[in-house]
């Protein structure tokens, strides 16, 4: 039968021929295919390269919402903040080449992290490509490894389905940054629009994979003979959106489970079964008890070394299960017994269908013997002193108060950030922001800034220290000219804390170069137009920190606490898990 | 224990991705001893050969991390026994000293050397072999007065591999079937399984 002859046929092919085509530039496809998926906020910067994509937005502010940011990493930063507390990818805009080797620090942030992020820069014109034209940079060799995947975009019909590839990488299976370079030209050249599809499948690149039914048998296995199981989990768990269905799993197999610092507001921290923190500065039991412990089951982590400590005395003892969606994060640093992978969203519940219903009470109830005594030798020191210098844990002590552990809180790098997660109370996912793997000093400000837009509904609390502030202070213009509603707590103990602390326990108190001068940070504050105040007296704390969270807008809250003290407990570099020092 | 380990690829042909993969290697600080671009037996589908020496845990890991490449669609490792492998070398001797000294039919017969080029000043021979094959050929012409040297990658053919005619058409599927086995790595490593 001739085609010509088919009515339907034919109608299907005049109905393609006499759709109209649109015809748009480059830029106006970028714009298009962030709506498409359902983009609202853009942090960026403008400059000479992605101009275009720039002029193309003035036409779409009504639809996106572009923060203009004080300096790239900055918005990267606030991408990271957007895509964690929303769960949302995080779209950054910035220019060729300073522009672009700004945003290297988050992208690494966001690689180690696996935040999913998508990044457009702009690039030189193409045939301008490799002859040290003004801000040209090799952006894509540059970043190639702290991108999940990268792309130098040279023709604008590559833009619709190159983008749709770059959303779909970014937040698939371990979701990771992406960055597209796009060059001024194929910004500027016009095509024929035929729409924009989502991607759904990449042939080379698999991010789910099936679940090997016999694995999670012998996983259950193990569970249900288990006498001490102990549960670790991380961030997979957040990035899985498998927060229920992880609480079902312990419940049911009344498994203890202590976090990562990433792993953190999975569970509510007032869980009984939430043993704590992992890891150099985490809590006593989950650390010491990692070493008792005959079935070790890590759900979305990584076994970093802060975690495991030394690694060949890393739980030996145990038969480890691990769940991950990375098959390249299974037998890397310690070796298991059962490989789970996929996606935890999925193996979860068919475990917990597997495993019987239990309550492991005596071995619950070691952990909390550890906890009292960690109370007794660090934690009522340290949230609850009656005299002296003011503690970082007592500011968060009370933070928690004021807040039952509704906020969001951000926080940066260093002591501030280990207090911090040590005794933030967390009821809701996704609420614990920290730069874990990179480290990121100067991450939290800008990242406060992104997690309220990816979250307005909530109280966000960016807890920083001295050092970290001083790095990315220039996004409270920001902060300023968005009149966005950030909490800013600074816990100045005037001393590059951390470093100074290592100085002190291993280099003879050598402090070298960790004595560090603040800025009035309240006059600061206030010249670009932010509430604050500075307490330095205990009796003041809780007003203080009650005026900061009432306060309509952005505040600033700086507490003077103690110049010298430490974390504790400790894992000194080296050591092993169970040698952990609570002094 | 260190040996020798042959890596092979099957990529998408992308601009850059050889670069993803080999800073992979420079990262852990791991010298490559040979690489190989190639297409393969599937049309589109690129096959990279990669050589180093290292241990089967450093490879196993080092094959993780190159499969995690978004266009990465594979990644094997075999040692020399699982594999048939070949490297081409070019030899380029003054014509006068093969045409007076050199035994050139002992040559051709001993090394299967092959003469590419003949002219008034230099020859140029051809062997294709195993490393130690092309290499004792080196020293035979050495004494001839060897002008240049030149040896190509490794190239391999896994013993026990039934080509990528099947698989591609599973990495093309939107849903995979039940039977697929994704991680050929997490089944070789029963060991891990029953530790």
């Amino acid at each position: 039968m001739s085609t010509t002859l088919n009515p339907t046929i034919e109608k299907e092919t005049l109905a393609v021929e006499t759709k109209p085509v649109r015809e748009l530039s480059g830029s106006q496809a970028v714009l298009e295919a962030c709506i498409v998926e359902g983009v609202d906020t853009i942090f960026g910067y403008p400059g000479g390269a992605i101009m275009p994509i720039y002029d193309a937005l003035y036409d779409y502010h009504d639809k996106l919402k572009h923060i203009l940011v004080r300096h790239e990493q900055g918005g990267i930063h606030a991408g990271q903040g957007y895509a964690r507390s929303s769960g949302k990818v995080g779209v950054v805009f910035a220019t060729s080449g300073p522009g672009a080797t700004n945003l290297v620090t988050g992208l690494a942030d966001a690689m180690i992290d696996s935040t999913p992020l998508v990044c457009i820069t702009g690039q030189v014109f193409a045939h301008l490509l490799g002859t040290d034209a003004f801000q040209e940079t090799d952006v894509v060799n540059i970043t190639t490894p702290v991108t999940k995947w990268n792309y130098q975009i040279t023709d604008a019909t590559e833009i619709p389905h190159v983008l749709a590839k770059a959303f779909y990488i970014a937040r698939s299976g371990r979701p990771g940054p992406v960055l597209i370079d796009i060059s001024k030209n194929a910004q500027i050249q016009k095509f024929n629009y035929e729409g924009y599809t989502r991607c759904n499948h990449i042939r080379s690149y698999r991010p789910k994979p099936i679940v090997r039914k016999e694995y999670l048998e012998a996983a259950a296995k193990l569970i249900n003979e288990a006498k001490k199981p102990f549960v670790i989990f991380g961030q997979g768990v957040i990035l899985g959106k498998a927060e229920k269905e992880f609480k079902a799993f312990i419940e049911k197999a009344g498994l203890p489970a202590a976090w990562t610092i990433l792993g953190l507001s999975a569970l509510p921290t007032d869980h009984p079964q939430n043993v704590g923190m992992l890891g150099m500065h985490g809590n006593y039991g989950p650390n010491v008890l990692t070493n008792d412990c005959d079935v070790l089951i890590a759900v979305g982590m990584r076994f970093d070394d802060r975690v495991t400590g030394r690694l060949d005395k890393y739980a030996k003892q145990a038969q480890i299960i691990h769940l991950d969606i990375d098959p390249a994060e299974i037998n890397k640093n310690v070796k298991v017994t059962v490989p789970v992978w996929g996606d935890c969203k999925e193996t979860l519940p068919m475990l917990t269908q597997m495993v019987e219903a239990k309550q492991h009470k005596e071995w619950l109830s070691l952990f909390n013997q550890y906890t009292a005594e960690e109370k007794a030798a660090v934690m009522d020191a340290e949230l609850f002193p009656k005299s002296g210098e003011m503690t970082m844990g007592e500011v968060i002590q009370q933070l928690n108060e004021l807040t039952s552990g509704e906020a969001i809180i951000v926080t940066d790098v260093g002591q501030h950030q280990m207090v911090a997660c040590r005794y933030a109370k967390f009821n809701a996912s996704k609420c614990n922001i920290t730069s874990g793997g990179l480290g990121t000093m100067g991450f939290a400000l800008p990242a406060a800034i992104g997690a309220k837009l990816g979250a307005p509904e909530r109280t966000v609390v960016a807890i920083i220290g001295d050092g970290g502030f001083q790095m990315t202070l220039q996004e409270l213009g920001t902060i300023m000219q968005t009149g966005l509603n950030v909490k800013i707590l600074i816990l100045n103990n005037r001393f590059l804390g951390m470093v100074r602390q290592w100085q002190e326990l291993f280099n003879d108190k050598r402090y070298s170069f960790v004595d560090i001068q603040s800025p009035d940070y309240v006059q600061l504050a206030k010249a670009y137009g932010i509430a604050g105040s500075s307490v330095s007296d205990r009796n003041d704390l809780r007003s203080a920190l009650f005026s900061m969270l009432a306060s309509d807008g952005s505040y600033l809250l700086e507490v003077m606490v103690g110049k010298e003290n430490n974390v504790f407990p400790m894992v000194p570099q080296g050591c092993s898990v169970s040698e952990i020092r609570l002094k | 224990m260190k040996k020798e380990f042959t890596i092979t690829v099957y990529t998408e042909n992308q601009v850059g991705l050889l670069n993803r993969i080999a800073i992979i290697f420079s990262r852990r600080k791991i010298n490559i001893d040979s690489l190989n671009v190639s297409p393969s037996e599937v049309e589109s589908i690129h096959r990279f050969t990669i050589v180093i020496n290292e241990t089967e845990e450093v490879v196993r890991k080092l094959c993780f991390q190159i499969e995690k490449q978004v266009e990465v669609l594979k990644a094997y490792f075999n040692t020399n026994d699982e594999i048939i492998w070949q490297e081409m070398a070019l030899y380029k001797v003054p014509t006068d000293a093969v045409a007076e000294k050199l035994k050139v039919e002992r040559l051709l017969r001993e090394y299967g050397a092959r003469a590419v080029v003949i002219r008034k000043d230099y020859t140029i021979f051809e062997t294709t072999g195993h490393r130690e094959e092309t290499d004792r050929l080196i020293h035979f012409l050495e004494p001839y007065g060897l002008i240049e040297f030149v040896r190509t990658a490794r190239i391999a053919i896994i013993k026990a591999s039934s080509g990528f005619h099947e698989k591609i058409k599973e990495f093309e599927a939107v849903e995979p079937a039940e039977e697929l086995i994704e991680n050929e790595f997490l089944n070789q490593g029963q060991a891990v399984f029953t530790m």
